[in-house]
């Protein structure tokens, strides 16, 4: 498998990283799913890694790359499931992933991406990005 | 001045050794409860050369895996496979091979895993530069040495420019 797979589900996508990712994987990942959301216009990006067991400095770097490439591109990116040893591993390393979403089930994720989408449409957003 | 891996085994193995005899004379009739790890390595501990990005993930696994056997908690086996992944990614990324040692020691009576990394590459010509936040010579967050020095409890890196790197932790169990 050199591939995770990136589903559409309507305006979002949906990323489940369910095996042990090495380096190329990750930044396959990332490659991938900037082509998405330009391909299908999306406008939200759920990452769940609750399978991931580590995640070092390397995976996460690139879920904080995903998330700014993704809201340059105009699409929230909200990270679920975290462990909560990957949690304290990644607050140790010095990475607290600024810049980056996270919400602790799939469903938690996917209120925050169509309520941020629900606010960007009407506008209530402006003070936000303008922080 | 640049230290081989000898005195860092030499440390070491006799001390799991005489564990695992003292285990022994204490059920002497049970079999061996634990495999030892693989390979020619002995003493409990585990050597896995590192030429690539797979590497890292074997290389992480065999640390989980012994931290687990050694009851370590999983936050704890959590922060010991990321220190694992975090060097052997340098060995990778600055010397292109080297091999990572994952062994165990017992110090009266403490238990604690001890995680090699040895390499002959370029080596690091600011050690103290390396350690500090932020430094990168790859691109990188300059997250890598800093932060495996604070998820582990000992750490120790020596090295010596054109002849390689030998980064040495150790992480014990609490309780």
């Amino acid at each position: 498998m050199d591939r995770i797979p990136v589903l559409r589900m309507g305006s979002l996508l949906l990323i489940t990283i369910q095996v042990d990712m090495h380096d190329k994987l990750a930044l396959q990942l990332q490659d991938d799913v900037t082509h998405r959301i330009t391909e299908y216009g999306s406008t939200g990006v759920l990452i769940d890694i609750s399978s991931l067991e580590i995640v070092d400095s390397f995976i996460g770097r690139m879920l904080a790359n995903v998330a700014a490439m993704s809201r340059v591109l105009g699409a929230e990116t909200v990270v679920v499931g975290m462990q909560p040893a990957v949690a304290i591993t990644l607050v140790e390393l010095g990475m607290s992933l600024p810049g980056v979403r996270t919400a602790l089930s799939v469903e938690a994720g996917m209120e925050l991406l169509l309520t941020a989408a629900a606010e960007t449409a009407y506008g209530f957003d402006d003070e936000r990005s303008q922080a | 001045m640049i230290e081989s891996q000898g005195p860092v085994a030499n440390t070491t193995a006799p001390k799991v050794r005489s564990l695992t005899k003292r285990r022994a004379d204490h059920k002497r009739a049970a079999p061996l409860a634990r495999p030892l790890s693989p390979g020619p390595a002995g003493h409990g501990q585990v050597r896995i050369l590192i030429r690539s990005n797979a590497d890292i993930l074997e290389a992480r696994r065999h640390g989980r895996e012994l931290a687990l056997r050694l009851g370590f908690s999983s936050i704890d086996c959590t922060l010991i496979a990321t220190a694992i992944s975090e060097l052997s990614r340098n060995i990778v990324l600055y010397a292109g091979h080297g091999e990572i040692c994952v062994g165990e020691d017992h110090p009266m009576g403490a238990t604690g895993i001890v995680i090699t990394a040895v390499d002959h590459g370029p080596g690091i010509r600011d050690v103290r530069s390396a350690l500090q936040d932020g430094y990168s010579t790859s691109r990188g967050l300059g997250l890598g040495l800093p932060g495996v020095k604070r998820i582990m409890d000992e750490f120790e890196v020596t090295s010596k420019p054109r002849q390689g790197t030998t980064v040495t932790v150790k992480k014990w169990k609490s309780n």
